[in-house]
């Protein structure tokens, strides 16, 4: 029996809309018009528990809608939703109780407070006994370095230091499912892995199912082995990471500083996709040319004063998905 | 032409959103207004002892304070606290114009426009539906006029040096409220000061807060003949004179601390 | 950790944080008890040029006004959280509250508190208190309860005023400060007998705002004293469960509003 099981999952909004101009605004304020715009169009998908699973999609594709239904927070227009048994937004309290949930951009701690001191709060909020809180504190504090950071006010952490408290914050109530939206956004590269790691020990000691929204390709390759992914409502994927790469491209990119703006760049395994000043963006595939082949080529043929190997962008991936032409 | 519509639409939207604001504050001040006048009516009509002044004019006076509210210093320029309380208002003071001058001058702006969007519609409801009276001659509206510019002004130096105070405190919000209440009750704008008892006419005579609601709304009425206002307006204006004063000695002092301090 | 407890727990964490600045919060009480102490000066100024408001004497006129500015007080302290919620929304932080296993309301309610309230209440105390003795009646056991019955209902019903304003921000962006004309021009009005207002107003402010049945009605009960109208004296006694039901019909309200945002998601 799934952990979560989503079937058909329909949501629509009504947006008011703004029209131009001034006579606009002013039947603006007298009647309102509305379009509709579908987040969710006939989503199904269900996870086991226990899975590491990556969410993504462009902006605007439905994945915080996903996740708010999934959590109780919204109600759908239509389709089955199953989490832990219940439907969520029928059960909000009794779902919640058994969920962790991270923001990357906006915390759940208590702005002047000392950390520890929120989460005695949530303690209380949650109604965690005594023994479990202190043992669940322990674990997480040492897990994620968080010893000096406790007395501090959270207005005085720093992005990463913060989001390791939250994270903390989330799993106090040893939650069976944990929501993160984009967890590692802004953070410096220590702090991703120390966050990375730290989720792939909880999942993988704790059993705890994790539901990954995130923009960073990296955090996908290094977490989950299971990728769903979103576009304008519609589910495009539900596999692996590796499928993803074999239905896309196996293409990656090479970006370089070349010394002189004017530098044209021409190679027959590489195609020119962008050019901004000195730097150009070049796509190539590695099974015609190796990274490293490519690189010594273009060195040996310009100056170039820096350049890095990067994965496309995931909407470009997810464009590619569907037959739209790439940047 | 498309880029000046949209500026136009632009500026309509947000002059809309004010307007809401706008409304509400309107509005709750009519209310205050109404609650004030049935209060009043309902005093007066216990008694039949003489009273200092009457009905109507307590009335149009409670009026006049609804409407002009918005000139009296109830608190500062929020910029100008956010910049001492920051520090950032270390690079003004050390530019050689005169800060205290500029501060005056924001805070005559910035009565004065809302006080006016404020008044025009307040008086001409007041005037028409609610009892308000006009000067009876034009003496009175002239004396009216020349003592509420004075009472700009003296706002204007009360809330400079208010947020001069902001120096030595740490969170002025409490000194605002003092003087806030101070303005409220000695303004005569919980009661009219020719209310309050005989003993205490001396001493609200003595504070400079009658010039910011008294003066200029028994001139209005007549209850002071306008031959009285050549002295009163001076009065109001010596006090101006004086917290300006006080206000450029504790700017002055504050600047050569702060130089002193190393900013 | 149940309901009641973890709301004093919010508010004794929001205490020490308030506290923390201990300069400025005793500033602050002061400045709030200076703004809210000029309206009893000024009805005292009245009464001493005026002696009386009808039938009323200065002390009744006191009693009342005390019985309200508690009331109120206790709720421009407790509600603040209703006051700023079109903020909560907007930030995000409400759906971070749906996130938690508690109710809504209650969690809204804790968010905020603000101490510096303490000063209306204080000096609405001492008004109180001096007036209940100027008063010159007996303090029965039952003339007790009713003051302080009065003063639970009236809060309950200030309280729900602003719970109200806060579940009309579900439905407008606009902040309702039009609402404050009932909260802050409701305390102004409550303070004097409802008897020197005009039809129309009195009859908004007994049966659509129901401010006179946790002031005028109790303290007509313990003047021993008829009014017009509804002021049989037995209602003075269960008058001030009309705040209360006030509270609940608007918490009722906050369901509803709650339902609705959870549908639209806006």
């Amino acid at each position: 029996m799934p952990l979560i099981v989503v079937e058909d999952l329909v949501k629509t909004f009504r947006v008011a809309e703004r029209r131009p101009g001034a006579w606009g605004a002013l039947a603006g304020v007298v009647r309102r018009r509305h379009r509709t715009v579908t987040a969710l169009d006939g989503v199904s998908f269900s996870i086991e528990e226990g899975e590491l699973v990556g969410y993504i999609g462009p902006n605007g594709a439905g994945k915080s809608t996903t996740v708010k239904i999934l959590s109780g927070i919204l109600v759908p227009d239509s389709g089955r939703v199953e989490v832990m048994g219940r439907t969520p937004w029928q059960h909000r309290v009794a779902t919640v109780r058994r969920l962790g949930v991270v923001f990357g951009q906006r915390t759940q701690l208590w702005w002047d407070l000392p950390v520890v001191e929120s989460f005695e709060l949530l303690r209380d909020i949650y109604r965690v006994p005594a023994a479990d809180y202190r043992r669940n504190r322990d674990e997480l504090v040492d897990r994620l370095d968080l010893a000096a950071l406790l007395d501090t006010p959270v207005r005085q952490l720093s992005l990463g230091q913060r989001m390791r408290c939250d994270l903390a914050a989330a799993l106090l109530h040893g939650p069976t499912i944990l929501y993160l939206d984009e967890p590692t956004i802004g953070l410096d590269a220590a702090n991703k892995l120390a966050v990375r790691d730290f989720l792939r020990a909880i999942n993988r000691e704790r059993g705890v199912t994790i539901i990954l929204t995130t923009h960073d390709m990296d955090d996908i390759e290094a977490l989950s082995n299971r990728l769903l992914v979103i576009d304008r409502g519609r589910l495009f994927l539900d596999g692996t990471v590796g499928d993803l790469r074999a239905r896309v491209t196996s293409e990656r990119r090479l970006i370089v500083d070349l010394e002189r703006q004017d530098d044209a760049v021409v190679d027959p395994d590489a195609e020119l996709v962008r050019r901004d000043g000195g730097r150009v963006w070049l796509r190539f595939d590695p099974a015609c040319v190796p990274a490293a082949e490519l690189i010594a080529r273009v060195t040996a043929r310009h100056a170039v004063r820096d350049l890095y190997v990067e994965n496309p962008p995931i909407e470009e991936i997810v464009a590619r998905l569907y037959g739209e032409t790439g940047a | 032409m498309r880029p000046y519509r949209a500026m136009l639409s632009a500026r309509f939207r947000l002059l809309l959103q004010y307007r809401a604001a706008a409304i509400a504050g309107f509005g709750t001040q009519l209310f205050w207004g109404l609650i004030r006048v049935m209060i009043f009516t309902a005093f007066y009509r216990s008694t039949t002892a003489p009273v200092p002044m009457s009905l109507e004019e307590t009335v149009t006076y409670v009026w006049l304070g609804q409407a002009l509210l918005l000139l009296m210093p109830w608190n500062w320029d929020g910029e100008i606290a956010q910049a001492i309380r920051t520090g950032n208002v270390a690079y003004e003071l050390v530019r050689p114009a005169d800060l205290y001058w500029l501060w005056f001058a924001r805070g005559v702006a910035m009565r004065t426009a809302p006080a006016l969007l404020r008044a025009v519609p307040m008086f001409v409801m007041a005037v028409a539906f609610l009892g308000m009276g006009l000067p009876p001659t034009w003496g009175a509206a002239a004396a009216f006029a020349v003592s509420i510019a004075a009472t700009v002004l003296l706002s204007a130096a009360i809330t400079t040096l208010l947020v001069i105070s902001l120096f030595w405190t740490i969170s002025g919000d409490g000194i605002v409220r003092l003087v806030a209440g101070a303005v409220m009750l000695f303004s005569g704008l919980i009661v009219p000061l020719p209310l309050f008892p005989d003993w205490a006419q001396p001493v609200l005579n003595a504070l400079p807060f009658r010039g910011i609601g008294d003066v200029p709304f028994r001139l209005y009425m007549g209850h002071i003949p306008a031959a009285e206002a050549p002295r009163l307006v001076a009065q109001q204006l010596a006090w101006t004179a004086a917290i300006v004063l006080v206000g450029r000695f504790a700017l002055d002092r504050a600047r050569r601390r702060l130089v002193v301090q190393g900013g | 950790m149940s309901g009641i407890r973890l709301y004093l727990r919010y508010v004794g964490v929001s205490m020490r944080s308030q506290m923390q600045y201990r300069a400025s919060f005793v500033m602050l009480v002061l400045g709030n008890i200076v703004t809210n102490g000029i309206e009893i000066i000024g009805i005292a100024v009245l009464f001493s040029r005026f002696r009386s408001l009808g039938v009323w004497r200065f002390e009744e006129v006191a009693f009342l006004y005390g019985i309200v500015n508690v009331a109120f007080a206790i709720a421009e302290g407790a509600g603040r959280g209703f006051d700023m919620f079109s903020r909560t929304v907007r930030t995000g932080d409400f759906d971070r509250m749906l996130l938690r296993p508690r109710g809504t309301a209650l969690q809204v309610g804790a968010s905020e508190m603000q101490l510096m309230r303490l000063g209306r209440l204080l000096q609405g105390l001492v008004v109180l208190v001096w007036a209940a003795g100027a008063l010159g009646i007996e303090w029965t056991a039952p003339r007790l309860v009713l003051v302080a019955f009065a003063i639970a209902g009236g809060a309950c019903l200030f309280i729900g005023l602003f719970v109200a304003q806060a579940t009309l921000s579900f439905w407008t962006t606009e902040t309702l400060e039009l609402l404050n004309i009932l909260t802050y021009g409701g305390t102004e009005t409550a303070q004097y007998p409802l008897s020197i207002y005009r039809g129309w107003f009195r009859r908004f402010f007994t049966f659509v705002v129901p401010l006179a049945c946790i002031s005028y009605f109790p303290a007509l009960a313990i003047l021993g004293r008829e009014g017009p109208g509804l002021g049989a004296t037995w209602f003075g006694w269960v008058a001030p469960a009309i705040g209360v039901l006030f509270l609940v019909a608007t918490l009722r309200l906050w369901r509803f509003g709650v339902r609705h945002y959870r549908s639209t998601g806006s």
